[in-house]
């Protein structure tokens, strides 16, 4: 019973942890973003609200809590107030399997840095992330307002077709590791990371990712000179706030994802574990803020053309060529 | 074999085209911002900006309105309204003068209009207040004691009441012309 309620209490502490360090860490992106973004334009930035205007996402958040909670006349009440959790829920749960550290040991107790090592961790956050769409669609259907259902609808079509070369771009990464748990693929990338060997792999999981943030080039569903701001075109405050969370949760979980899969996890030499993991995380974050910086918007046809003519014949391509080089290994 | 090398190059121009914005933008990161940060440093704006209103005096020191409603007719958005009256020596003036800086949209078609030169826009921009009546301005707030961007310039010189100083003798006006004298 002890031994029980000591796991549960680590459990929470773990939760507690990294659920702080989620939301912490995506209100500073928002930070960073606007800062590295101004000075790629040659701007400033945000300097006003404290020092280095480090201050602002705490205005931020203040502004967001205590604006106007609106709901436009005629909108599906309940899903409409219901879909900005849906993002930002399933953006903080996706990162429950990802492992962030090596195993802790105090006292004889073994604690895995990681929230909970699912057995198909990898499903789960493909399966996750299937469930954020809902958020969209449902928040740009719910909305009763033109802007935003073209942004639902946009922005379903094409989280369904980029997740489809999201999942193709890890088969051949599970067939390395030889297991959907996401503890078990970074324990597989021991000797060398799977950027190595799977390097279009990446490219396509990469470029999918991006697609699944929806951000430049991929930012048709708010594509804010058509469609306002599309699918939370009429959200306010806090709910607003929430899918803007959401979005910076997810650049960051698949910031994660993008280093457990391909760049080795939290592995890496001298640096304990924690650093590496976060200067993975952050590299491939700061690439995504540059791509903003730098990449015009797609139009939806190309949008359409380079995932489903592209992206899915080539992740197919590697899926065969893999498993064809590892039979010709072992044989 | 033609389509395949054209394949390849048509990948490699993508690839370097990408690489070439990328590069541009990373250079863009080192370079000094070129943000003016406003309420600390104040760009010296060029005479002409159209910004708060006034209405300036001649070199003589006197009104230059003449309460012609020129200004006050054009207006797009109806801000400024006055009064008109006649002095003992038959110049017209305002006697009240009342621009609402809180509808004006200093777009200087006032200025545009105005015969006298009297209405003139003016660089200073900051004029936000927190009570919007306090952007109502009467004519005491507008009035100043220079002549704005024409130092020089007297209407009276050229047109005008010439009860005071006799027909012909504004400048560039011709004396004029006696009736009996100019017969065939």
């Amino acid at each position: 019973m002890s031994i029980w309620i000591i796991g549960f209490v680590i459990l929470l502490v773990k939760l507690g942890i990294v659920l702080l360090g989620l939301l912490l860490l995506a209100a500073y992106l928002v930070y960073a973003e606007r800062k590295l973004l101004a000075r790629l334009q040659i701007r400033l930035g945000p300097n006003r609200a404290g020092p280095f205007g480090l201050l602002q996402p705490l205005a931020d958040a203040v502004k967001l809590l205590t604006k106007e909670d609106v709901v436009p006349n005629q909108a599906d009440r309940l899903i409409f107030l219901f879909a900005p959790a849906v993002v930002a829920a399933t953006a903080l749960l996706i990162f429950a399997v990802v492992p962030f550290g090596r195993d802790w040991v105090i006292g004889g107790r073994q604690i895995p840095m990681v929230v909970a090592d699912l057995n198909v961790g990898l499903l789960y956050v493909l399966g996750l992330s299937s469930i954020g769409v809902y958020g969209v669609a449902l928040g740009g259907w719910a909305s009763n307002s033109k802007y935003a259902l073209l942004g639902g609808i946009r922005g379903a079509a094409q989280m369904i077709s980029y997740e489809l070369s999201l999942g193709l771009a890890l088969v051949p990464v599970v067939m390395l590791a030889g297991s959907f748990s996401m503890v078990d693929i970074v324990a597989a990338q021991s000797r060398y990371p799977f950027l190595l060997v799977q390097p279009l792999s990446f490219i396509i999981f990469f470029t999918s990712a991006v697609a699944e943030t929806k951000r430049i080039p991929f930012d048709l569903p708010e594509a804010e000179n058509e469609l306002v701001a599309g699918y939370h075109t009429e959200y306010s405050g806090m709910r607003f706030g929430l899918f803007f969370l959401g979005e910076y949760v997810t650049m960051t979980v698949l910031g994660s994802l993008v280093a457990v899969f391909f760049l080795g996890g939290w592995r890496g030499p001298l640096l304990p574990p924690l650093v590496w993991f976060s200067i993975k995380v952050l590299a491939v974050v700061f690439v995504m803020i540059w791509m903003r910086g730098t990449l015009p918007r797609l139009r939806y046809d190309q949008l359409m053309h380079l995932g489903w003519k592209l992206l899915v014949p080539l992740a197919l391509l590697n899926i065969v060529i893999t498993g064809g080089v590892m039979l010709w290994l072992s044989a | 074999m033609d389509r395949k090398r054209n394949l390849a190059l048509v990948v490699w121009e993508a690839l370097a085209g990408l690489a070439q914005g990328f590069a541009t933008t990373f250079i863009h990161l080192f370079r000094r911002p070129i943000t003016e940060e406003y309420p600390e440093y104040k760009r010296e704006l060029p005479e002409r900006s159209r910004a708060r209103i006034i209405l300036t005096r001649d070199p003589d020191g006197d009104e230059r309105c003449v309460a012609c409603y020129l200004c006050s007719a054009v207006c797009p958005v109806s801000c400024i309204s006055m009064q008109s009256a006649q002095r003992a020596d038959g110049r017209r003036f305002a006697p009240w003068f009342r621009i609402n800086f809180a509808r004006c949209i200093y777009c200087g078609l006032c200025e545009e209009a105005c015969p006298t030169l009297a209405i003139q826009l003016t660089p200073d921009f900051e004029t936000c207040q927190y009570d919007i009546l306090t952007l109502v301005a009467e004519k005491e707030d507008l009035l100043v004691d220079h002549g704005g961007k024409n130092h020089d310039y007297n209407f009276y010189r050229y047109a005008g009441v010439t009860v005071l100083t006799g027909k012909g003798t504004h400048i560039q006006e011709a004396k004029p012309v006696d009736l009996k004298s100019n017969l065939p």
